[in-house]
């Protein structure tokens, strides 16, 4: 398919050589780049799905310290009575205190600590309860308690994928344009090395589409190589990553931050297209490359 | 066939090469070209096979004006014309057969008929064992006659050749001639840019001479005995 016969010794041009390897480091920067904005969406995804539904009820520590079971019972009544809620699951002070392990260490009692106690709360996603509406509702059962919905947590993770996102997508386009620019450079030094054949062919009839396509399909053919080469590098690359993140998680599940490195295996697949889109994107720019080159001749 | 009207050409911002040249072969017609060496005989070859264009004057090719010419139907006029270049121009990582199989390729011709018209040709210029061949491996001689064979292959309406019989021997070069006037009685009008003021005599053809960038048309000698 690619290997056409060619009037013009294009493979034995040593001036080209270098094209597939910067289009191999180009498509290697843009697997990763894209690779991270896969792991970064999937993330915020999941924690998005996973805390729809899902808020948190804070009740103020009792004054003298120690734990207020009677604010935690009448809050639990409210929520019963309230259509909507599905679970409501008060943690106790184990669990508070694993929570704070992170920060405060295993050493410390929290019991004399002047905490609040958490209700876990699920409720039905569709029956419009608010978080402001609730909250408005139990503050007036219990002075100081509020509900956490996590929104303004979770909209600063959005926001922060958002930007992360942008930085990738610009990442791409410039390594495309970089990708460009080479192929530009490698097809115009193509057509001075060889341009007393280009003009014989000129001359005895050639249209200019005959001749940009013995360079098109030597570019494609450039392009495809330099792109497996980026894209194989990528995987091995990708693979190292996540499985040293998966020894870290292995190892101490505590300091593991992020979910196993993960998207979908349809958008995975979307970076098997990038070799193509390289020799896409070299054979289109080697063509319009020599048309724009062939129209300066008379 | 070919009309140039007081055509004047320079390259670049350097001196007028060629100057007020009025010429007129018909089709059908075969021309010598002369003049000394910087006379401009290869210049006017060059703007009849649109490899320059005049920097004034007029020229048509089969009654077409090439300065009104749309861009995208120039390959089909180049076709009409097959060239001699006087330093043969063949591709050199390219075979005899396939430097001569060219115009054929670029034409689109399917390549069986390519096989059987390209053989043949070769054959006929004493090339049959040197098919496969590259350029840089061939005498003087032979690249050009592989030449000769890539500019008469498609059997052109206007054949242009530089000096087309310089390199090979007498012999040899009586037999390209014939081969010119054969291709003149089917239909093809040839011009001639030579040196070799024997072969001019001895073939009864009128010449065009070149002297200091302007043209003179002689007429036909009577051929020698």
């Amino acid at each position: 398919m690619f290997r056409g016969r060619s009037d013009l010794p294009l493979t034995r041009d040593g001036s080209v050589r270098f094209l597939p390897w910067i289009i191999a480091l180009m498509v290697y920067l843009a697997c990763l780049a894209l690779a991270g904005t896969l792991v970064v969406r999937d993330v915020v995804e999941r924690w998005d799905q996973g805390l729809a539904g899902t808020l948190t009820v804070e009740l103020p520590p009792a004054p003298a310290g120690g734990a207020d079971d009677g604010a935690v019972a009448r809050t639990l009544k409210t929520l019963d009575a309230i259509p909507g809620v599905v679970t409501a699951i008060p943690l106790d002070a184990r669990r508070t205190a694993q929570l704070l392990e992170p920060w405060l260490g295993t050493d410390i009692d929290t019991a004399d600590l002047p905490l609040p106690r958490l209700i876990d709360l699920r409720i039905d996603p569709r029956s419009g309860l608010d978080s402001a509406a609730l909250s408005a509702r139990l503050g007036a059962v219990v002075s100081g308690a509020r509900v956490d919905d996590h929104r303004r947590w979770l909209d600063r993770v959005l926001r922060t994928a958002l930007a992360l996102e942008a930085v990738a997508g610009l990442v791409v386009l410039l390594v495309g344009a970089a990708a460009v620019l080479a192929v530009v450079f490698a097809t115009r030094t193509g057509l001075a090395v060889h341009h007393s054949i280009v003009e014989v062919l000129h001359l005895i009839g050639a249209r200019d589409g005959y001749i940009a396509g013995q360079f098109e399909r030597h570019a494609l053919r450039l392009g495809l190589r330099g792109g497996i080469g980026g894209l194989v590098l990528a995987v091995l690359t990708i693979g190292g990553i996540a499985a040293a993140a998966d020894r870290v998680g292995a190892l101490d599940d505590a300091i593991r931050l992020l979910p196993a490195l993960g998207a979908p295996p349809v958008e995975w697949a979307l970076l098997l297209l990038l070799p193509l889109a390289a020799g896409a994107v070299a054979m289109i720019t080697a063509r319009i490359t020599v048309l724009r080159a062939l129209r300066r001749m008379p | 066939m070919v009309r140039f009207e007081n055509v004047g050409m320079r390259y670049g911002a350097g001196p007028e090469i060629l100057r007020d040249i009025s010429l007129r072969l018909e089709a059908g017609s075969f021309h010598f070209l002369t003049g000394t060496s910087g006379a401009g005989k290869s210049s006017l070859l060059k703007l009849m096979y649109l490899a320059e264009r005049p920097s004034r004057g007029l020229i048509s090719l089969f009654d077409r004006d090439i300065a009104t010419m749309p861009r995208r139907q120039m390959p089909a006029l180049r076709r009409k014309i097959g060239v001699v270049f006087q330093d043969f121009r063949l591709i050199d990582h390219l075979s005899a057969f396939d430097n001569a199989a060219l115009p054929l390729r670029v034409a689109g011709i399917p390549e069986h008929q390519i096989k059987e018209h390209v053989t043949e040709l070769l054959t006929w210029v004493g090339l049959a064992d040197l098919l496969t061949a590259k350029p840089p491996t061939l005498s003087g001689g032979q690249q050009q006659r592989v030449a000769i064979a890539r500019a008469v292959i498609r059997r052109p309406s206007l054949l242009l050749a530089d000096e087309p019989t310089g390199n090979v021997d007498e012999e040899l070069a009586l037999r390209l001639m014939r081969l010119f006037e054969e291709l003149n009685k089917l239909g093809t009008t040839l011009l001639i840019a030579t040196h070799n003021k024997s072969l001019v005599d001895r073939f009864d053809h009128p010449c065009l001479h070149l002297a200091a960038g302007e043209l003179r048309v002689e007429r036909a000698r009577k051929r020698s005995a």
